[in-house]
């Protein structure tokens, strides 16, 4: 600590509303934030939590599907399945990344998700059953996915917004092969088709919880949106989403499980049934049918690993030019 | 599986005979070691790692789908056989272990595969296409494993014994692959010298003790190419067959 001046609280708020200023007008007008620029510590820490928590939700979300790729019914199947998996992993490490430019680190990240204290999309919390289930989440929660992340691509943060212009190229291919993969079900034998709309009715309701709990009680909405980090609110993506996937399923030859799901001329839009807000509360509290299981792998795996970190941690100690070394 | 097909109007196989077998025998290979790294997804020790195993495992299955192929219909080859019909190396059928075990299995295979698919890309045979692809693939796999080998090896205390007790574990099942393979059309048994060379000077590299255990012979594992398995192969085409063969004739 440095004494400090006459005079220098007041020219410290003065340029603080200088910076705040500066903020303000470029996220006004549209402009990306970038890591060197000066942002709001809220804004930071909006940032961090929802990078954090899409990156977790890449992670996790690897193990429902990775459930299936030793059991995949052909070896296309199999191909097409190990390479989304792939995919899933290289996204989270693009999103760690975006995320360590806002001064976390990785590390740090993955101890808030093994010790709850950051969390991950509800959705991962249910069990893949079957095949079919494969096929459920390529075409439902991909789907629901890429509604929630197009608009991040214009989100106000510039690494977030390209990450997210990278992930949903990949996530739009594997949504449309999860689609064929469940046509391809509907299509075929009885008990094929008995599987595809069983995933069906298992995934629609969880899919729609996706978009995060209704407007009126959505914490961060409306300062997110303020910042220009969300562009939509989540029931209008919700909404986006029921009027894309209704005619998706009439094509798959699916019914979706809803008796009140009906076009309404009026608003344009569908029409659809109430969703179960304790099951969606009771999922992020930690209730939810995999919870338990998801996280215990997690930490697993990275207790498992961690001697093959220190090892790679170790070798490169050991193997890196000390200062001065080099030209001697 | 190199019958006539009247059922459907599907082309013949490329393939038929010793060459065949050989195809197969190089399918099974890359199947089955696809097969156990896909195994690791969700579970390896570091993203990156997420990343690299999952690229090996699908580089193998693209190598399988092509040697399957040539010689049949690929998922009736690797959903419908019986495990005494499998011809792949015992080597990549060896469970998963901890990542040094899985990194030993890769370092020994692809220094292999690597040795012969350059060969069989030199050569004019019917593989060649396929290897001059493939080899390309498998440099970065040897290389992969080269690299974990050093930094195990040469990293801590742990790792080194770690290292050292999965390369020992897999030794026995190193002669096999120098066996002659009918139909391959090169001789496997001229590249051991060149692979038992590479794989001494990235152990020794390692600080880690080339294994002295016997390699062929008595109690050295090696008859995958006749069908012979260890007990750990079944279970694992339990698993990968179970939902293919539970619908029959049905598509996917």
């Amino acid at each position: 600590m440095t004494a400090r001046a006459p005079g220098t609280d007041a020219a410290d708020a003065a340029a603080q509303a200088a910076r705040e200023a500066v903020f303000d007008a470029a996220v006004a007008a549209d402009e990306r934030i970038e890591p060197r620029d000066w942002m709001p510590e809220a804004y930071r820490a909006t940032l961090v939590r929802q990078i954090a928590q899409h990156a977790h939700s890449e992670i996790i979300g690897m193990q429902p599907e990775a459930n299936w790729i030793t059991r995949a019914p052909s070896l296309r199947r199999k191909a097409i399945l190990m390479a989304k998996v792939q995919d899933e992993a290289g996204h989270g490490l693009y999103l760690y990344s975006a995320a360590e430019t806002l001064g976390v680190s990785r590390d740090e990240l993955l101890d808030k998700l093994h010790t709850g204290r950051q969390k991950y999309s509800s959705i991962f919390n249910y069990p893949t059953l079957t095949w079919a289930d494969v096929g459920a989440i390529g075409w439902l929660v991909d789907g629901a996915a890429i509604t929630n992340q197009v608009p991040l691509c214009r989100c106000s943060y510039g690494p977030y917004a390209r990450a997210m212009v990278r992930v949903c190229k990949e996530e739009s291919f594997h949504q449309r092969q999860g689609y064929e993969a469940l046509l391809a079900l509907s299509r075929g034998t009885e008990a094929q088709h008995a599987m595809a709309q069983d995933a069906v009715n298992r995934w629609w309701w969880p899919s729609l919880m996706m978009f995060g709990p209704p407007d009126d009680e959505s914490a961060h909405s409306a300062r997110s949106m303020a910042w220009k980090i969300k562009r939509h609110s989540n029931d209008e993506l919700r909404q986006r989403f029921v009027d894309i996937a209704a005619p998706q399923a009439e094509a798959l030859g699916l019914t979706l499980p809803d008796p009140d799901l009906k076009w309404n001329e009026e608003r344009g839009h569908h029409d659809f049934g109430p969703i179960d807000w304790t099951e969606f509360r009771d999922v992020l509290k930690g209730n939810g049918p995999c919870n338990e299981q998801r996280i215990t792998q997690r930490r697993r795996a990275h207790e498992d690993g961690t001697w093959v970190r220190e090892a790679a941690a170790a070798h490169a100690r050991k193997h890196t030019a000390q200062p001065g070394e080099a030209q001697a | 599986m190199t019958g006539t097909d009247t059922t459907t109007a599907r082309p013949a196989p490329a393939l038929g005979g010793a060459p065949a077998r050989a195809a197969l025998a190089l399918g099974d290979d890359a199947l089955v070691l696809a097969q156990r790294l896909g195994e690791w997804a969700g579970g390896a020790p570091v993203l990156e790692e997420e990343v690299a195993l999952a690229n090996i495992a699908l580089d193998l299955l693209g190598q399988a789908r092509v040697l399957l192929s040539l010689t049949g219909d690929e998922d009736e080859l690797a959903f419908l056989r019986e495990e005494r019909a499998f011809l792949n190396l015992q080597l990549v059928e060896q469970p998963n272990g901890d990542f040094a075990h899985t990194i030993a299995r890769q370092l020994y295979f692809s220094t292999y595969q690597h040795l012969l698919y350059a060969e069989l890309a030199a050569g004019d045979g019917p593989l060649a296409g396929l290897a001059a692809k493939a080899v390309k693939e498998v440099a970065y796999h040897r290389d992969h494993a080269e690299q974990w080998t050093l930094r195990l090896g040469d990293g801590t205390d742990e790792s080194h014994h770690r290292m050292g007790t999965a390369c020992d574990a897999l030794w026995r099942y190193t002669g096999e692959p120098f066996q002659p393979v009918d139909g391959l059309g090169t001789d496997t048994a001229a590249f051991e010298p060149a692979w038992l060379d590479s794989v001494t000077a990235v152990l020794t590299r390692a600080g880690l003790t080339v294994p002295d255990g016997p390699r062929t012979g008595a109690w050295a594992a090696g008859a995958g190419r006749q069908g012979l398995h260890t007990e750990h192969f079944g279970r694992m085409l339990a698993e990968m067959q179970h939902l293919h063969r539970s619908h029959p004739g049905a598509t996917w």
